[in-house]
């Protein structure tokens, strides 16, 4: 089962796209990284996914089929929303009983003892928390709602990298423990890397790329050869990307990954995810290379976060 | 939708028709997040309310004084009288105009809180993705707001029918007059629904809370002037009488309001509401002022459902 089906879904916010012709699944069971810079429209498109935005294109089901906004939909996701995900005036306990009254099913016993875990006191206000506290109410409250989908949108952008940690570790318990599905998006590749096993890459309004991490990174590889005559191979291997350094070129090509045949006088690298990301968040056309090499390498530190 | 689209399944713990989280929940959550505001409302009514009755007694004391005072062309009623023409109605005056802001206020203060507050805060995000949808909710939130805030206002208007009762055939005042009528009987309630749906409103169609409660009070402001200058007039109440004796003499709690004067032929003609038909009057902007509440609320629950980004 998918929990996310989409086909030619787009939004248009007057004359620009903030989403286009996207055409996406993603299977039951993944924790899958949404990435890419901001504006890709990654919020437009987690949007969509909880009825919040209306597309202007396509469509869009969640859950194997369930429309999306049904009462089957809302009961089965929880979404935890960028900026404000708490009501700042009300005290955490408030948080869960508000929650428990506008859902059909609540946990409050295990969400009580997440938040004793982590020693967040229930009887202060959720305003008056940290940053990686308030991040955890949430969370709590969204996991107490025992959803089949959990949709978070950039929740690690305003945690510190202990924060951070934690919050993937409620996230990936709540995953052994509930089989939850998760979307979680992220400009932030890094801290996803170890956990994602489901990749999803927008850029500009795009769908860029997407597919289970395992099977992307096998696809994947990276070529190194001589820079000269360089063009004419790429666009034979409709190369994804072409670096060059010096007199050195690296190409990231799909065409079956590292098991693959080396043309003389080129070696065969595997690719990181990290490297696949950026590769593809580049401006189209990598197999006309137009940046220098030392262009590139700037380029290459540059990730967008 | 694409060929993989499967008929729709149920949620794991429901059964196949998923039952809808249950209306008396939303009674929590509605407290709960507008008590702020319903307790503020309350409290500034309840001191109000000290205040007319302290100040109603020493009025209906001081009207009494004055109407059982012999001879009422000696010097110690001159002094009542005069006394009750300056402080007293100087006062009643004050809190009646007072009175009439008093929806506009309540309304301005209390609808933007139920949509445009969540809007400007983004807390939308999280109410309208809970299981219990976000028509139910704001259908809820919505009624039971209204519905509080309707009987706090009625309640209260009847203290000050109270309080103003004395002052009823002063300066032309009688529950017809233009600032009175709405402040008595049904009306000042009524008229408090609207300001709140009109509130409420306004704040999904601005999406903030500051220009949710200035449109609030300039609609309410409008829509005041159009009843009291256009619409009243044309309730079907209003008698016709060729009876001049009628309108002579002094203002009095009973003088009826006329509408206009007119002749044919060597007749002089009259239309004119008496006092009698206050209830009906009542009834009639009462009517239709809950007929626009129910609209303002139903073009809100179409907004919030029909919101798209």
């Amino acid at each position: 089962m998918n929990v996310i089906e989409t086909a030619g879904l787009g939004k248009c916010y007057g004359k620009s796209w903030a989403l286009r012709d996207c055409t996406l699944t993603v299977p039951e069971g993944s924790l899958a990284a949404l990435v890419g810079p901001n504006g890709a429209g990654k919020s437009t498109l987690m949007n969509m996914a909880v009825g919040l935005t209306l597309p202007t294109a396509g469509t869009a089901t969640v859950l194997g089929g369930q429309v999306i906004r049904s009462p089957a939909a809302l009961n089965d996701i929880a979404f935890m929303a960028q900026d404000a995900p708490v009501y700042k005036s009300l005290s955490v306990a408030d948080m869960l009983h508000l929650t428990r009254n506008l859902n059909r099913r609540f946990d409050a016993d295990t969400a009580r003892a997440r938040l004793a875990d982590l020693g967040i006191p229930l009887k202060k206000k959720t305003g008056k928390l940290s940053g990686g506290q308030q991040a955890q109410v949430a969370l709590t409250v969204a996991l107490a709602r025992r959803p089949r989908l959990l949709i978070l949108d950039e929740p690690l952008s305003a945690l510190d990298p202990l924060a951070r940690q934690d919050f993937l570790a409620t996230v990936m318990t709540a995953m052994a423990d509930d089989g939850v599905s998760v979307l979680l998006s992220s400009h932030a590749l890094a801290e996803l890397e170890r956990v994602a096993d489901y990749l999803v890459v927008l850029g500009g309004g795009e769908l860029r790329l997407a597919g289970a991490v395992d099977d992307l990174l096998a696809e994947h590889r990276v070529l190194t050869g001589p820079a000269a005559g360089t063009d004419q191979f790429a666009a034979q291997l409709s190369a994804v990307q072409v670096k060059r350094a010096g007199a050195q070129a690296h190409l990231l090509v799909r065409d079956g990954g590292p098991g693959r045949t080396v043309p003389p006088g080129w070696e065969s690298h595997p690719v990181g995810l990290e490297e696949l990301v950026l590769a593809y968040l580049r401006p189209a056309g990598g197999g006309t290379p137009s940046a220098t090499a030392a262009g590139s390498r700037t380029e290459l530190t540059e990730v967008p976060r | 939708m694409s060929g993989l689209t499967r008929p729709a399944q149920p949620g794991r713990d429901a059964g196949p028709a998923l039952r809808p989280v249950p209306w008396p929940r939303m009674i929590w959550v509605t407290w709960r997040q507008h008590r702020g505001v319903l307790v503020s409302v309350a409290a500034v009514l309840a001191a109000v309310s000290v205040f007319l009755l302290v100040a109603g007694l020493k009025v209906h004391h001081d009207d009494t004084a004055l109407i059982n005072c012999h001879p009422a062309n000696s010097q110690a009623c001159a002094a009542r009288n005069s006394s009750f023409n300056n402080a007293d109605w100087t006062m009643g005056n004050t809190v009646l105009i007072l009175m009439n802001l008093a929806p506009a206020l309540l309304g301005a203060f209390t609808g933007p809180t139920v949509l445009a507050r969540e809007l400007e805060t983004g807390t939308f995000r999280y109410a309208w993705t809970q299981g219990i949808g976000r028509v139910r909710w704001t259908i809820a939130k919505l009624t039971l707001l209204a519905v509080v805030l309707t009987i706090l206002a009625g309640a209260f208007s009847q203290l000050f029918a109270w309080f103003f009762d004395p002052f009823l055939g002063f300066e032309g005042m009688n529950v017809l007059a233009a600032t009175v009528f709405d402040t008595r009987g049904i009306d000042f309630a009524a008229w408090t629904l609207v300001a709140f749906a009109a509130g409420a409103f306004l704040g999904m169609l601005t999406r903030r809370i500051i220009p949710a409660m200035a449109a609030t009070l300039g609609a309410y402001l409008g829509l005041t002037l159009l009843a009291w200058l256009v619409l009243r007039e044309d309730y079907p109440v209003a008698l016709d009488t060729t009876n001049g004796n009628l309108f002579s003499g002094q203002n009095t709690p009973n003088s009826p309001w006329i509408l206009k004067t007119w002749t044919v032929g060597n007749t002089d003609w009259w239309r004119f509401i008496p006092v009698s038909r206050f209830w009906p009057m009542q009834f009639i902007e009462s009517g239709w002022l809950l007929l626009l509440a129910i609209a303002l609320g139903a073009g809100t629950v179409w907004l919030v459902r029909r919101r798209a980004a």
